[in-house]
């Protein structure tokens, strides 16, 4: 494919790393990177979904020699990047519903099959299009194992709708439909959220993962590994909205940092249902770090502050690190831990 | 080659020879036995190469089907009722990417109350989809019809649904006239879609698209389907010059030159009503009849032509537009208007109920002495009803209908009321 490079960010420690040699360098920082997401497009400023998809699916494309397609679901991603008659994407790209990108790539790698080709397949979402309305059709993937590799970009709510709650929503955030009011209630209820990446580890999938945007060189050593392999994968990648979360712009990065190591947002891999590795958190920070950035959890902090929500919250963060073992020395071996 | 076989193993024969190269379907009877045959095809290798796909609900079945034609597969399904309305949301969306895949829909009856059996309220549930719908009348044209559905499919790039009788066709022993590959070969091109998702050609499908442009599109797939009024009479032509047999078309009328009365109806009660025609005919009575073969688009002009010249026009339809009465008749009164003739709305056969020569015979008597409503309902049991209507008029809230109508006609012994 011919491509133009642009050079957004060369000097950074995370992207552009001067200090490696040409092959640790990240696909960000290559010549060769394909802008699969080009600039121009209407997301929001520090759109964390924006950011997470132009390293995922370089990465991708990279892995896969340029030779790839691209399915996406109806949501934030697909609405800012294609306003007819403009597109933002340098790669084939397709999207058809809500509901059912991962169904529509497994007829895009059905027709590869039998066309012998080696062009491998994409898909992606948010959280709602894969927790939610598509999961029937992600999971039937799974199952089938489809040579398939299913991005899901987390910002733990319905954003392109206008910020309604999915089954990702953290409890206790506020959303349009999950709006705290007075003593009776704290926003969005506790219990009832569902982690996708332990439900396709219940399928045994050849390739799990969790990844942020807080460190991208791991996401895209992480996109790359799953490019390495046939078969269904999945990665879950944690990309805080602005707008959703009610948080400053220039925080995206940084909230996403704290969400992992708060522990509240876990990153891990597994392969064949076990987890085989984990990003170590070096010191934990207190949640309350986490949630005092945001709009969304303001309710928590006001006058009466609500300790118990806080600690209930604190409590799910603790839990994920020692079941995670968050806490132990990092056991990925994908390279990029570097934050 | 022809063959004593059951309806849907002969469609399953005439999809593999149109060479498909991605199926995808999620069992509904009385779908099961077209899919089946074809998984069976596809692992002797008789279908060579495809992929059968197995998912996890029609919605998924048509979404693959989708992503394959998009990848420039030529994609086959079949559905039935409830399995189309669960993928209805695909089957809008895949018209309106203009992906031409080809669907089989064992016509059947949409609970509730759940019911197996055939009518036309699923098909024409999806008449404003954008998808060509054709209705085969017996299992040949079935065959037949399936293999005119792709090519015309893939000159226009719209998708096709071919709507065939459940049970009274699907599941029907016939003879039937399997054509040979080389045929099809020689009349089915292989698949060139018009648009393919081409990592060296990279394109967008599918993008969001607003008021300025989104009128636009909607007209050329409205124009895209009024070019198949002039296709489809072609391929039917070409389709005989091939294969030597009558099939398809858009409209089939018989015994109607000069007939004072025409009946209308779509698919395999055709037939039935061709034989009444034919005694009635015998017995002096001036009636013929019309099938309509292709109802989406609605071939107005031929429609008009064919009843321009007679008094009455009924059309028997298996289907039913709750509130207004029904739905095909709604074609044949635009088909026709200006015209001044009555047009008789007879709903019959809803949920599988028989629709008998006796029945109809009666009704063409009472139609040719000019006895009949605007809407009637063919052998509706009115005491039933009736009573039905009387006990929700007694009590301040109707009931459950279906159990109180089944306990009344004594199928269930059960004290619900
Ligand atoms: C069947 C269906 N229901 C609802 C919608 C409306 N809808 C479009 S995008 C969206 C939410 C998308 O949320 P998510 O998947 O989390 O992605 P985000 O926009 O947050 O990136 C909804 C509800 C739709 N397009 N289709
Ligand atoms: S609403 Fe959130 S996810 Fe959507 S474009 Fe804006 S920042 Fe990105």
């Amino acid at each position: 494919m011919e491509t133009t490079i642009k050079f957004y960010q060369t000097d950074t420690f995370t992207v552009g790393n001067r200090l490696l040699s040409e092959s640790e360098r990240s696909v960000q920082a290559g010549m060769q990177r394909t802008n699969a997401l080009n600039s121009g497009h209407r997301a929001c400023q520090g759109c964390g979904e924006a950011l997470g998809a132009r390293f995922a699916v370089d990465a991708a494309m990279r892995a896969a020699g340029n030779d790839l397609i691209a399915c996406n679901a109806t949501g934030c991603l697909e609405v800012f990047s294609t306003p007819y008659p403009e597109s933002s994407w340098q790669l084939p790209w397709i999207h058809s519903l809500f509901g059912n990108t991962a169904a529509v790539a497994t007829g895009v790698a059905a027709a590869q099959r039998v066309k012998g080709t080696k062009t491998r397949v994409l898909a992606q979402g948010g959280d709602g299009g894969t927790t939610d309305i598509g999961f029937g059709c992600l999971s039937g993937m799974f199952e089938r194992n489809d040579d398939v590799l299913y991005i899901c970009y987390d910002n733990e709510a319905y954003m392109n709708t206008g910020v309604q709650r999915s089954s990702a929503t953290p409890p206790a955030a506020r959303t349009a439909t999950t709006v705290p009011v007075g003593q009776h209630s704290n926003g969005n209820v506790f219990g009832k959220g569902k982690s996708v990446p332990l439900i396709a580890m219940a399928h045994e999938i050849p390739y799990v993962a969790t990844a942020s945007v807080a460190d991208l060189r791991d996401l895209e050593a992480k996109v790359t590994k799953a490019m390495s392999i046939h078969g269904a994968r999945y990665i879950h990648i944690h990309v805080p909205c602005p707008l959703g979360w009610g948080a400053d712009p220039a925080h995206t990065i940084k909230l996403a940092r704290l969400a992992i190591e708060s522990g509240l947002f876990p990153v891990f891999e597994a392969e064949h249902g076990e987890i085989t590795g984990h990003r170590a958190i070096r010191e934990q920070v207190p949640v309350e770090d986490y949630l005092k950035l945001q709009k969304r959890f303001a309710h928590l902090f006001r006058n009466p502050k609500q300790v118990a929500v806080i600690a209930q919250l604190q409590a799910i963060a603790d839990r994920n690190i020692r079941r995670f073992k968050l806490l132990e020395k990092s056991s990925l071996n994908t390279g990029g831990t570097a934050v | 080659m022809l063959k004593q076989i059951e309806g849907s193993q002969a469609i399953a024969e005439a999809i593999g020879l149109c060479r498909p190269e991605v199926i995808c379907a999620y069992p509904i009877t009385p779908q099961t036995h077209i899919v089946e045959g074809l998984g069976q095809m596809v692992d002797r290798g008789e279908i060579s190469p495809c992929e059968f796909i197995n998912v996890e609900s029609e919605f998924a079945a048509l979404s693959v089907a989708i992503g394959a034609s998009a990848a420039g597969a030529r994609a086959y399904t079949a559905t039935a009722s409830q399995g189309l309305l669960f993928m209805a949301e695909a089957v809008y969306n895949a018209s309106g990417l203009g992906l031409p895949i080809v669907m089989t829909i064992g016509n059947r009856a949409i609970g509730a109350p759940i019911n197996i059996w055939n009518d036309h309220q699923d098909s024409l549930s999806m008449r404003d989809s954008g998808w060509i719908q054709l209705y085969a009348e017996t299992n040949q044209e079935a065959v037949d019809l399936h293999i005119q559905a792709f090519r015309l499919a893939e000159e226009l790039s719209v998708p096709v649904m071919v709507c065939v009788d459940g049970f009274i066709l699907t599941h029907a022993y016939e003879r039937v006239d399997i054509p040979e590959q080389a045929q099809v070969d020689a009349f089915l091109p292989p698949f060139e879609p018009r648009q393919i998702l081409d990592p060296i050609h990279p394109v967008t499908i599918g993008a969001m698209v607003g008021p300025e442009a989104f009128m636009e599109v909607r007209y050329l797939a409205h124009y895209k389907q009024m070019q198949a009024l002039g296709l489809i009479p072609e391929l039917a032509e070409a389709f005989q010059e091939q294969f030597g047999r009558d099939s398809g078309d858009l409209i089939k009328p018989y015994r109607s030159e000069d007939a004072d009365t025409i009946v209308v109806a779509l698919g395999s009660v055709n037939g039935t009503i061709k034989d009444v025609v034919d005694e009635l005919r015998d017995a002096g009575m001036s009636i013929g009849s019309l099938a309509i073969s292709t109802y989406r688009p609605f071939p107005h002009k031929a429609v008009r032509s064919a009843l321009e010249h007679v008094k009455r026009i009924v059309v028997v339809e298996k289907s039913l537009a709750i509130g207004i009465g029904g739905i095909v008749a709604t074609d044949v009164q635009m088909a026709v208007a200006g015209l001044h003739k009555p047009v008789h709305t007879v709903v019959a056969g809803l949920g599988g109920r028989p629709i008998t020569r006796d029945s109809l015979r009666k009704l063409f008597h009472r139609a040719d002495s000019g006895h009949l409503e605007r809407l009637e309902f063919l052998d509706l049991k009115h005491d039933v009803v009736h009573e039905e209507i009387a006990r929700m008029e007694a009590g301040r809230r109707s009931g459950p209908i279906a159990e109180n109508i089944l306990h009344s006609v004594g199928t269930v012994a059960s004290q619900i009321r």
